[in-house]
């Protein structure tokens, strides 16, 4: 059962990766704020939809 | 963001930058789900019809049950899934990072590569070029091709991350992250294989070992490629449907990171009872059931997020969709953890419990979500309204009623079949010992579910013509333009500051190529050696395959027999005494790879060999109907027949040689001989049993000698 052996090692490197891009994340401030990330995602609903209908005729790369 | 908000407009404006988003390729994306998602389901319908009507398969190998199966569930997955979760980051990455796309081309190559990976799979299965395992069966080449793919759409994806206008790493980006890292080390991982021609190879793993791995790999990619993707997909799309915030961005977090830590160690799970170590068992188990407090922090927060809104949903059928898809990820993830229980699985394994759960996950939260977000977003890119809100919501009710019509008659067929076999009469023996009759009992559930499935793919019908029609009243917004300031750490603002952001990306994206070039190197060179040494037989009196065997072998793997049959007799007394002897770990270190299986729609076949003669397997292979009728088996009479291909068996026995299985030295070279002395003589044995026009070349006594062998190293003389 070696195999048992590789998949516990792989796996503890996966989670240590993990544990890694958490504390990242948590020294990055990311979750300082938990709270206006989930209103920002709302806030460009639609807002180019006049100038996307222009570019839609010139097609800009 | 606060900065910027309290700097002068003059500031704000300097420092605003305008991009485009690239929606051409989530169209692409889009329009391959859509195609191969209506493909998995007729795929799906005809397996589900082909079930209890052999005659389905009209006399031909490419259309066997045990060949469309697996196209089944792999176009659902890969084909339907992935593509949804490509459409999906695509789309929300962009906008979550405030940028276009690192790159247009890595995503037409990500994008086109990943269809000819579909295309090939499709022509594959059909030809019965398979590995043997599930969900991870494409062969070798295609293995590669996936890797190459994955890097390619893994690069373009941290590179976007990189260059982001948004310091904040929005929740669903998390998902993607972890998924796309998991599924990486999975597919590695569990594709050790050794070639032995273009199309062929062997896993490296054999028995045992194999099964965990690919059952670490199984559970895995339901975890991470149909939960985690879709988890981000969901926190991304149903706030933007609804409108509203997610209801708590906090339980986001927390529930993202302790389902990652879980996760992982459940696989052992699919493998209880069976001749995996007990306290492995019982990690999968106790993780299994751990995992209900993340799943359902996901499905609660979900759900939450359109409190005091449910007069939206209504009204709206993107939104009905998606609490639907959450519910069922709810009831499924719930279940799951259930069916992770031994005394549970002791009843629902093999049985179509198993099957009316992943359905309830892959129509349900899959698909659900998956037709979700499509109503949503085909009126997004090509700036316009949904063609007919009666018809997604006429979509709505029919794949509704579809899903149900599916999974109910599957659990009563479940457990129904799961407690005949275990029912034994007063007197002490098995009530229903022939196991065709705990068949014939569930058939009428058979035909429900096959209704059940088309009237799903009705639903989905309805959807394409109302997304079509939707398409064509607007026109599509190529390049979309949107404003952002950019990230806070880029400070120079010269002239040429693009080419030093280049510069600084250039090392990372090395970077990031290389440890997983070194990585994969790595687990290919170090994997194999350790696991060779490892493959000591423990059981004395068991010996490797003869070539006629290993040729009949090859062919049970080549025809799906797998898909029905499982080669894993557990230590219950219900199934002692219907199969005899339970499995022992030791009598499966030559099988590369394992054949256990996962359901059985027919019996285990581990002690088949010895139980009839030869002429019964002749006949039985050449039309089952014959020999126990009312058989739902497909008949494949081309096997008697057919030639077989003595060309390949050097190369097989010196490819098991190489990977430790103990033939004599330069056995590959008279293996060939070999095999035909012992096709001889089981043709010889056929004539005496009064079989006429037996064809010793043909390849129906090849799995003769598989067969017979089964499960007979142990047999007590």
């Amino acid at each position: 059962m070696t195999v048992m052996l590789i998949l516990i090692v792989i796996s503890f490197t996966l989670a240590i990766s993990f544990l890694a891009a958490f504390l990242w994340a948590v020294k990055n401030n990311q979750y300082e704020d938990t709270f206006t990330p989930s209103l920002r995602i709302l806030m460009d609903n639609d807002k180019n939809n006049e100038e996307n209908n222009d570019l839609r005729i010139n097609q800009v790369n | 963001m606060a900065e910027h908000s309290t700097a002068s407009s003059n500031e704000y404006q300097a420092n605003l930058e305008t991009f485009y988003y690239d929606n051409g390729i989530v169209k692409l994306f889009a329009m391959a789900t859509v195609v191969w998602g209506i493909a998995a389901f007729l795929y799906g319908v005809y397996v589900a019809f082909a079930i209890f009507m052999p005659q389905l398969n009209f006399g031909s190998e490419f259309l066997t049950f045990g060949r469309i199966r697996p196209i089944h569930t792999n176009a659902a997955i890969f084909a339907f899934v992935g593509n949804g979760i490509f459409m999906g980051v695509y789309y929300s990455l962009q906008r979550l990072c405030k940028t276009r796309m690192f790159s247009d081309m890595l995503g037409k190559l990500h994008f086109w590569g990943w269809q000819l990976i579909i295309a090939s799979a499709a022509i594959t299965f059909h030809a019965g070029i398979t590995t043997g395992k599930e969900y991870a069966e494409l062969e070798w080449p295609i293995d590669i091709l996936i890797a190459i793919v994955w890097i390619i759409f893994g690069l373009n994806m941290f590179m976007t991350i990189l260059k982001r206008r948004e310091r904040h790493l929005y929740v669903a980006i998390w998902f993607y992250i972890a998924s796309w890292v998991t599924i990486t080390v999975l597919h590695v991982v569990n594709s050790m294989e050794l070639p032995y021609t273009w199309l062929h190879s062997y896993s490296v793993y054999a028995g045992v070992q194999d099964a965990l791995v690919q059952w670490w790999y199984g559970h895995n990619a339901v975890a991470f490629f149909l939960t985690t993707p879709y988890l981000g997909l969901m926190y991304y799309f149903l706030p933007k449907a609804a409108n509203r915030p997610v209801y708590s961005y906090k339980l986001s977090i927390i529930h993202f990171w302790s389902l990652l830590f879980i996760y992982i160690w459940a696989g052992p799970h699919h493998l209880l009872y069976t001749s995996l170590p007990d306290w492995a068992q019982s990690l999968g188990t106790v993780f299994s059931i751990m995992l209900i407090a993340p799943s359902w922090g996901g499905m609660l927060n979900g759900l939450l997020t359109l409190r005091g809104a449910w007069d939206k949903v209504r009204e709206d059928p993107i939104l009905k969709f998606m609490v639907v898809a959450v519910t069922a990820y709810g009831m499924a993830t719930l279940e799951g953890p259930m069916l992770a229980v031994k005394s549970i699985n002791a009843l629902s394994h093999y049985t179509d419990w198993t099957i009316a759960h992943v359905h309830v996950g892959v129509l349900g939260w899959n698909g659900f979500l998956t037709f979700g977000v499509l109503y949503w977003l085909i009126p997004k890119l090509w700036n316009t309204k949904l063609y007919s809100k009666k018809l997604a919501n006429a979509h709505f009710w029919i794949g509704t009623l579809g899903i149900l019509t599916y999974v109910i008659p599957m659990y009563i067929a479940g457990v129904t079949q799961g407690l005949m076999w275990k029912q034994f009469t007063p007197e002490g023996v098995l009530q229903y010992p022939n196991f065709l009759e705990t068949v014939t009992q569930i058939l009428p559930m058979y035909m429900i579910r096959a209704t059940g499935g088309t009237i799903y793919l009705v639903g989905a019908c309805l959807m394409v013509y109302n997304l079509v029609k939707t398409a064509k009243q607007g026109s599509f917004v190529k390049n979309e333009k949107d404003q952002a300031t950019p990230f806070p750490f880029q400070y120079i603002k010269e002239t040429g500051e693009r080419q030093h952001r280049w510069l600084e990306r250039k090392p990372m994206a090395m970077l990031f190529v290389a440890t997983i070039v070194i990585a994969i190197g790595g687990a290919v060179e170090i994997i194999p050696m350790i696991l060779i040494k490892s493959n000591v037989p423990t059981i004395a009196s068991v010996k490797p395959y003869t070539p006629l065997e290993l040729y009949g072998r090859d062919m049970y793997i080549r025809e799906g027999c797998y898909t029905c049959h499982s080669q894993m007799v557990r230590p219950f007394r219900s199934e002692t005494e219907r199969y005899r002897e339970y499995s022992k770990v030791g009598e499966f270190v030559y099988d590369h790879p394992f054949q256990w299986g996962s359901k059985r729609t027919g019996p285990d076949l581990h002690r088949e060999g010895g139980k009839y003669n030869n002429s019964w397997h002749y006949w039985h292979m050449n039309n089952p109907r014959d020999i126990s009728p009312g058989s739902i088996m497909p008949a494949f009479p081309w096997l008697l027949t057919k030639e077989m291909d003595i060309q390949s068996v050097s190369a097989k026995i010196a490819a098991m040689m190489t990977l430790g299985v103990p033939y004599p030295v330069g056995y590959d070279k008279v293996a060939p001989q070999d095999l035909k002395t012992q096709a001889k003589l089981i043709a010889t044995q056929l004539v005496a049993e009064g079989v006429t026009d037996v064809k010793e070349s043909a390849e129906i006594i090849a799995l003769i000698a598989y067969l017979q062998r089964l499960g007979t190293d142990i047999k007590a003389k």
